[in-house]
C-alpha cells in the first residue's frame, strides 16, 4: 500500500450555534484546507464526507446535501458515518482512497450542525436506542456515559477529583485554540466538582455540550507530495478501527476493548511495538473528561487504571512527557461530533508541522495518535501520524 | 488551527437570535411514527416477561447463556440452540443517579438507572433498568437485586412489565 500524507487542514469556529448552513460551514473549512495545501478543487481526485446522524440537521441524505460545500461536485464522493467515531474514521476512509492507488489527492470534510434540532439535540439521541430493550425506559444518552464512568471509577477506585483534572487541563489547553467554544484559563478542579449534577457521576463541567462546526483535511500520496514539492506534511503511518456489539449491557464497561483492538491494528501498521515509548503525544476522544482516561488505557498508552495517576502527576500536560489533547480536545474546543476531526487529525498535522502556535508542544514530537469513539459505546477509530 | 491563519470563519448566534426571530430562518416539525415487529427472539422474551419470567438462549459452541436472548450467536456466528429460563435476580454492575429526563430536562427527584447482570446468564450479561425501593445513598455497585414485577393485569409484554429492580433480601444479611 502507498504512503499517505496529510498536507492541509482547516476548520470553522466551533460554537453552540452558527449562522452558516452546513454547506456554508463545509465550504469554509474545505477552502481553508485547500489553501493551506496550496491546491485547488481541480487537484482533488476524490472526496470523503463524514457527518453523524441525519436527524441533527433534519436532512436525510445529509452527505448529498453537504456535497457542494465539501468540494465533491461531479467527483467520486462518499459519505461515511460511524457515530462519534466518524471524527477520525472519515480520515481512514480518505487514507484507503490514496493508499490503494485509486486517488492521488483526496479531501476529507466533516460537518455537524447540532443547533438546528430544537429545543436540544438530546431528543434526537433517543433514536439511537434499541426500540424493544432500551427505548421503553426512555433513556437519556448521558445515562449510559454516567454508567460507564461509574463502572470505570468503581473498578479502579478512581476519584472524581482526578477525572475533573482532565476537564481543567483541556479547557486550559483550549485557550490557545482560536476556534474554541469552551476555553477557560481560570477553571479549577473545584469548579468542575461543584458544577450541577446532571446524571451522577456526570456533572455539567464533565461534559462537552452540543456544537456547530466543520473541519477538513487534504490527503495525498507520497509521489504527489514530492511532485508538488509540498513541504508541510505528516504521514498517516497506521490506521485501525473496530466495533463491539450494540448489546452494550453484555460487556464490562470499565475497559474499551474495541479501542484496544483498533489501536493494535494501527500500531502494527505503524511498526509500533511499545506505544508508551514510541508515541510522543495523543489526541484521544474526550466528549466527557473520563473518556480521555478510558481511551488512554484503550490506546495502551497507560495501564488499566493508570491514566488518572499520569494525569495527576502532570504527565499528560502540554509540557509533560506524554501531552494529551494539546488542542484542548472536545472538552475545550467543542464537540460538533464528526467535525472534531479538527482537534484530532487536524491537531496532529499542525503539531507535527510546527504550526500550532500557542498550542505547540514545547519539546520535539515526531509521532502522535488520534482516536475517536462512538455509537453505543462500541466504536473505536485510531490513526497514528508521524513527521 | 494553524498559526498562519488569521481569520476563522463562523458567525455565532445566541438562542435568542433564533427564538426571537432575529435571524432569517425556516422551521419544520416532522411527524414520524414507527411500529417495530419484535422478531423471533424478542417476541418470546416479551411474552415471557408478561408471564413474569426472564428467558435466555444457549449457544452450544461458546457455551454461553445469552441474555438478552438472540436467535444467532454474534461470536460463533451460528444459530443459537435452546431456550432456557434464568432467574429474575442479579447484581448491579453500574448505575447513575439522573437528574435529567429523556429530553435532558431537569427533574427534582432523580431516576436510579443502571445495568443489572442477571443470575443464570453468562457473566456480565444483563439489561438496563430502573432501580427502586432504595435511596440514592443506598444504591451501590455489587448490590444484589430482584425484579419487582407489575401486577399480572398491568403487564403488556414490555421491559416495563418489570417496574424496577429492588433490593434482594439476602443483601441485608
Amino acid at each position: 500500500m502507498r504512503k499517505v500524507g496529510v498536507i492541509g487542514a482547516g476548520m470553522t469556529l466551533f460554537r453552540r450555534r452558527l449562522q452558516e448552513t452546513g454547506k456554508e460551514m463545509c465550504f469554509e473549512a474545505t477552502k481553508m484546507a485547500l489553501d493551506s495545501a496550496g491546491l485547488t478543487r481541480a487537484d482533488i481526485d476524490m472526496v470523503v464526507n463524514g457527518t453523524a446522524p441525519d436527524a441533527f440537521d433534519g436532512v436525510h441524505m445529509k452527505g448529498e446535501y453537504l456535497l457542494d460545500g465539501c468540494g465533491g461536485y461531479r467527483k467520486p464522493y462518499t459519505r461515511v458515518f460511524t457515530g462519534g467515531g466518524t471524527g477520525v474514521f472519515s480520515s481512514i476512509a480518505g487514507w484507503w482512497h490514496v493508499a490503494s492507488g485509486l486517488a492521488d489527492a483526496v479531501l476529507v470534510v466533516n460537518e455537524e450542525k447540532m443547533s438546528s434540532c430544537q429545543p436540544h439535540p438530546q431528543s434526537v439521541f433517543a433514536h439511537i436506542w434499541d426500540p424493544i430493550l432500551d427505548r421503553p425506559l426512555r433513556p437519556n444518552l448521558i445515562w449510559i456515559f454516567a454508567m460507564e464512568m461509574n463502572r470505570y471509577m468503581h473498578v479502579h477506585g478512581v476519584k472524581k477529583e482526578d477525572i475533573a483534572r482532565v476537564a481543567v487541563k483541556n479547557k486550559r489547553n483550549a485557550v490557545g485554540h482560536p476556534c474554541a467554544q469552551l476555553a477557560d484559563p481560570n477553571i479549577t478542579v473545584d469548579d468542575v466538582l461543584n458544577s450541577e449534577v446532571m446524571a451522577w457521576p456526570v456533572q455539567r463541567l464533565d461534559i462537552s455540550p452540543p456544537s456547530d462546526g466543520a473541519s477538513a483535511i487534504v490527503l495525498a500520496s507520497e509521489d504527489f507530495i514530492r511532485r508538488r514539492k509540498i513541504k508541510d506534511r505528516a504521514w498517516m503511518s497506521g490506521v485501525g478501527w473496530c466495533i463491539d456489539s450494540t448489546m452494550w449491557t453484555d460487556r464490562d464497561l470499565y475497559f474499551p476493548e474495541y479501542v484496544a483492538r483498533a489501536a493494535q491494528t494501527a500500531y502494527k501498521r505503524a511498526k509500533i511495538s511499545d506505544p508508551r515509548r514510541q508515541i510522543d503525544f495523543a489526541e484521544p476522544y474526550d466528549p466527557f473528561d473520563y473518556k480521555e482516561l478510558h481511551h488512554l488505557e484503550g490506546l495502551l498508552l497507560a495501564r488499566k487504571g493508570e491514566a488518572p495517576i499520569l494525569t495527576r502527576e502532570g504527565v499528560t500536560e502540554r509540557d509533560g512527557d506524554l501531552p494529551v489533547c494539546p488542542s484542548g480536545g472536545l472538552m475545550g474546543v467543542g464537540n460538533p461530533i464528526a467535525a472534531t476531526m479538527g482537534q484530532k487529525i487536524g491537531e496532529l498535522f499542525w503539531q507535527l508541522t510546527n504550526q500550532a502556535g500557542k498550542r505547540q508542544i514545547p519539546h520535539e514530537v515526531h509521532t502522535g495518535v488520534a482516536q475517536a469513539w462512538g455509537d453505543l459505546m462500541q466504536y473505536g477509530s485510531v490513526v497514528v501520524m508521524s513527521s | 488551527m494553524s498559526e498562519r491563519i488569521k481569520k476563522w470563519p463562523g458567525v455565532e448566534l445566541s438562542a435568542a437570535d433564533l427564538n426571537e426571530g432575529k435571524v432569517t430562518q425556516t422551521r419544520f416539525r416532522p411527524n414520524a411514527k414507527y411500529a417495530w415487529s419484535a422478531g423471533e427472539a424478542m417476541s418470546r422474551f416479551l411474552a415471557e416477561l408478561q408471564n413474569g419470567r426472564l428467558i435466555a438462549r444457549t449457544c452450544h459452541s461458546c457455551k454461553r447463556i445469552l441474555f438478552p436472548p438472540r436467535m444467532f450467536c454474534e461470536s460463533c456466528f451460528r444459530p443459537t440452540d435452546e431456550w432456557t429460563f434464568i432467574q429474575d435476580t442479579g447484581t448491579i454492575e453500574t448505575f447513575s443517579i439522573s437528574y435529567l429526563d429523556t429530553d435532558a430536562k431537569r427533574i427534582p427527584d432523580p431516576i436510579l438507572v443502571g445495568v443489572v447482570s442477571i443470575d443464570g446468564a453468562s457473566p456480565k450479561m444483563g439489561m438496563m433498568h430502573y432501580f427502586g425501593d432504595m435511596t440514592k445513598e443506598q444504591i451501590r455497585i455489587g448490590m444484589r437485586v430482584k425484579a419487582v414485577w407489575r401486577p399480572w393485569e398491568e403487564r403488556r409484554g414490555s421491559v416495563l412489565d418489570i417496574r424496577h429492580f429492588g433490593p434482594l433480601k439476602e443483601d441485608a444479611k
